[in-house]
């Protein structure tokens, strides 16, 4: 059976915790000057990007080569996909060239998950449209545990288009598994109201200061209003109604952190004092992205 | 042609209410007679003891994909899933290539019919030219060459004026209207039924209004116009619900539904399964009971499969990427025994009903839907107890998209009859 990482949705509890740890086990290593394992000597890991992306690709990457493992990277772009080849065809001629884990990031939601079914190999899925992005969340979940150690118990209030974002779905998954109290907030648009129903500890708020009240952690997700087909909502006003500015701050508890799944949008969807202030711990996201990949990789692969 | 003696089924006709275990005479095509202890010199014999001996099924919603996509289905492969799912006739929706717009089209699909078909075809024209929605096709010449009904299915008239016309022009000719009823803004994109489940998938939604605003549309201007209109695959509660409503009116308003959209919800779906995406989608467990509601206060007058056959290779794809559209003719008496037989929500007759009186009466096929001496000898032949397992692979379809693969059935076919010939038989 493929045992690859799909989403976090299927994931219990105690599983995220094995990977939360072993990801912390990592983060030293990051600050070595030598940095290679040979954990995963001899394995061979294919980075399949059918949607462009730097930091995740970079990010497993460097987690299968920190770990002695080799991997290529092949982007859509410049490969058999752009001359009409099917997925499962694609798919199928890697398979033969025996990788031993495929990382897989697609635009269309559950390409991972039906591939999954036809392919012996384990599939990591790095963004499958708009459904799951699970190191994403796992990496946001180690980065809250470095400032707060827990998540029990913690109010965190997750800001912008839900409807299209995939963080935002692996995010409230893990975090509602760790008994997190979860505030979405957005434009109606934007923001279902099925999803008030997708798992326990859920809450939804249009307004940005009711959803920032007291909280412990903010995650703004970024807003591409311009590349949807239709207008969920007037462009021109979306920072005065959602952008996180430094005065939203105050409403949150005093030691709030600031998260972004990256890239930010300055003056878009959060205000360039923020983006660089004390309370944003964006780049400790990046960071721990690579440890938490390592993590990862190595359950599935060894 | 010959003779076939069925002997000793329990004869059911919802046309007369026919209702007893008796032996029915077929020669030259025809019911020659229906009784206790009917013999004939020379009679190939069927026997039918425990089985149901009913009216030749109807169903007035099948895409038989020829001319244009004969690699997803001919008129000969369709007709033998028809045969093989117990329908001695069945209707077919205008969307080939060319589109069956023009009296062209029409004569050949009934005459490619009358060659390689095993069941009884009869065509349903486009409501507009090449179903763009813009220009009314030719109904009358159409009518003329043999079509029961005009419809746009799958590319819905959006403009209100255009279909108002439609209807204007139907009625002249004694046609039915049937609309696939879909706000083609409001479901753009769309991939499955709005909900919980497509919010938790990521993928993009099908809401049940897209479908409602229409038929409340198309309601108003059948009261309009006077015309005769039909639902197609109605599968939203407050669908229903307004088809109840246009019926208490006294409006000539129809409907059917599928028997996916009566056996299955959104949440049943396997993940990113093509084969469970279709059009409408398969919505919420409270639009199931809905739909089932409706079939039995009679809100639904028909079931029809919409069986729409695609080859794998457009099917195994991301989920969405695959077009729309399921196979249906050989599950349908399973999922109606198993699902609304069996559960008691209805009576056999009922069901018998809903695949023969129901779409004779829609479409006014004269001669059809009924089981009475002198009348064309189309027999369907069940068994509401028979257990059997569906294997897509055996499929008498060019496709395979069917959900239902591997599931087992009580409640199936044995034999169809078409003019008097065996033309299927269970093994």
């Amino acid at each position: 059976m493929n045992q690859g990482l799909l989403g976090i949705q299927g994931l219990e509890r105690p599983e995220i915790e094995v990977i939360l740890d072993r990801a912390k086990y990592f983060q030293p290593l990051q600050n070595e000057s030598f940095k290679r394992l040979d954990t995963l000597r001899g394995k061979m890991v294919v980075n399949l990007f059918f949607e462009a992306s730097t930091r995740t690709r970079i990010s497993f990457e460097i987690a299968a080569k920190r770990l002695g493992a080799d991997s290529v990277s092949i982007t859509a772009s410049g490969s058999s996909v752009s001359k009409g080849e099917s997925l499962v065809d694609t798919l199928n001629t890697l398979a033969a060239m025996r990788p031993d884990a495929i990382v897989m990031r697609h635009g269309a939601s559950g390409a991972p998950h039906f591939l999954s079914r036809y392919l012996p190999t384990p599939i990591v899925n790095a963004g499958d449209g708009t459904h799951e992005h699970p190191t994403q969340a796992l990496l946001d979940a180690r980065t809250i545990l470095d400032r707060r150690g827990r998540l029990d118990g913690l109010r965190v209030a997750i800001i912008g288009d839900i409807a299209h974002s995939r963080v935002a779905r692996s995010n409230i998954h893990l975090l509602s598994k760790f008994g997190v109290e979860i505030v979405l907030c957005g434009p109606p648009s934007l923001l279902p109201r099925e999803l008030a129903e997708i798992a326990p500890g859920v809450t939804l708020e249009h307004n940005i200061r009711e959803a920032i009240r007291d909280a412990d952690v903010i995650m703004m997700l970024r807003v591409q209003l311009e590349r949807q087909h239709e207008t969920s909502y007037p462009v021109g006003e979306y920072f005065r109604f959602y952008g996180l500015r430094l005065e939203h701050l105050e409403l949150a508890r005093p030691d709030v952190i600031v998260m972004h799944p990256g890239p930010i949008n300055r003056g878009r969807e959060i205000s360039s004092d923020v983006a660089d202030s004390q309370r944003s711990v964006i780049l400790n996201q990046v960071e721990n992205g690579i440890s938490v990949r390592m993590a990862v990789l190595e359950k599935i692969l060894q | 042609m010959g003779k076939l003696l069925i002997k000793n089924g329990r004869v059911m006709d919802p046309a007369s209410g026919f209702d007893r275990t008796a032996d029915v005479l077929l020669v030259d095509g025809r019911v020659a007679g229906i009784g206790a202890n009917l013999s004939s010199a020379g009679v190939v014999q069927f026997d039918a003891s425990g089985m149901i001996v009913a009216p030749g099924f109807i169903d007035m919603h099948v895409h038989l994909r020829d001319p244009g996509f004969e690699h997803a289905e001919t008129i000969e492969s369709g007709s033998r899933a028809a045969a093989a799912g117990g329908f001695t006739s069945i209707c077919c929706m205008p969307n080939t290539n060319p589109v069956n717009d023009s009296a062209t089209v029409t004569s050949y699909i009934v005459e490619r019919a009358r060659l390689r078909a095993v069941v009884n075809v009869f065509p349903i024209g486009a409501i507009t030219k090449g179903s763009a929605g813009e220009e009314l096709a030719a109904i009358g010449s159409m009518k003329a060459a043999g079509v029961v009904a005009i419809s746009d299915d799958g590319r819905p008239v959006m403009n209100a004026r255009v279909m108002r016309r439609a209807m204007e022009t139907a009625s002249a000719f004694d046609l039915p209207v049937i609309d696939h009823c879909e706000d083609l803004h409001l479901s753009a994109g769309g991939d499955m039924h709005e909900g919980l489940e497509s919010v938790k998938l990521g993928l993009r939604g099908i809401p049940s209004c897209s479908e409602d605003v229409m038929v409340a549309r198309d309601i108003l201007l059948a009261e309009v116009t006077g015309a005769r209109f039909h639902v197609a695959h109605i599968s939203a509660r407050n669908s229903v619900a307004m088809v109840a409503f246009a019926k208490a009116r006294g409006l000539k308003v129809t409907c059917e539904s599928t028997p996916h959209h009566f056996a299955i919800a959104d949440a049943d779906m396997l993940p990113y399964d093509s084969n469970y995406k279709m059009k409408p989608p398969l919505r919420s467990k409270e639009d199931v009971h809905a739909v089932v509601d409706g079939i039995v206060s009679g809100a639904i007058d028909v079931l029809a499969t919409d069986h729409a056959p695609h080859p794998g290779s457009e099917k195994m794809q991301e989920f969405e990427k695959c077009p729309f559209g399921i196979t249906g003719l050989e599950t349908a008496i399973g999922l109606t025994t198993d699902e609304l037989v069996h559960t008691g929500r209805i009576s056999l007759m009922k069901m018998i009903a809903l695949y023969t009186t129901g779409p004779a009466n829609v479409l006014q096929l004269k001669d059809r839907g009924a089981l009475a001496v002198g009348g064309i000898a189309d027999v369907t032949i069940f068994d509401p107890d028979r257990k059997w397992t569906y294997d897509v692979n055996r499929s008498h379809s060019k496709s395979r998209n069917s959900p239902f693969d591997g599931r087992q059935f009580r409640g199936g076919a044995v034999a169809t009859i078409v003019n008097g010939s065996i033309v299927w038989q269970a093994e």
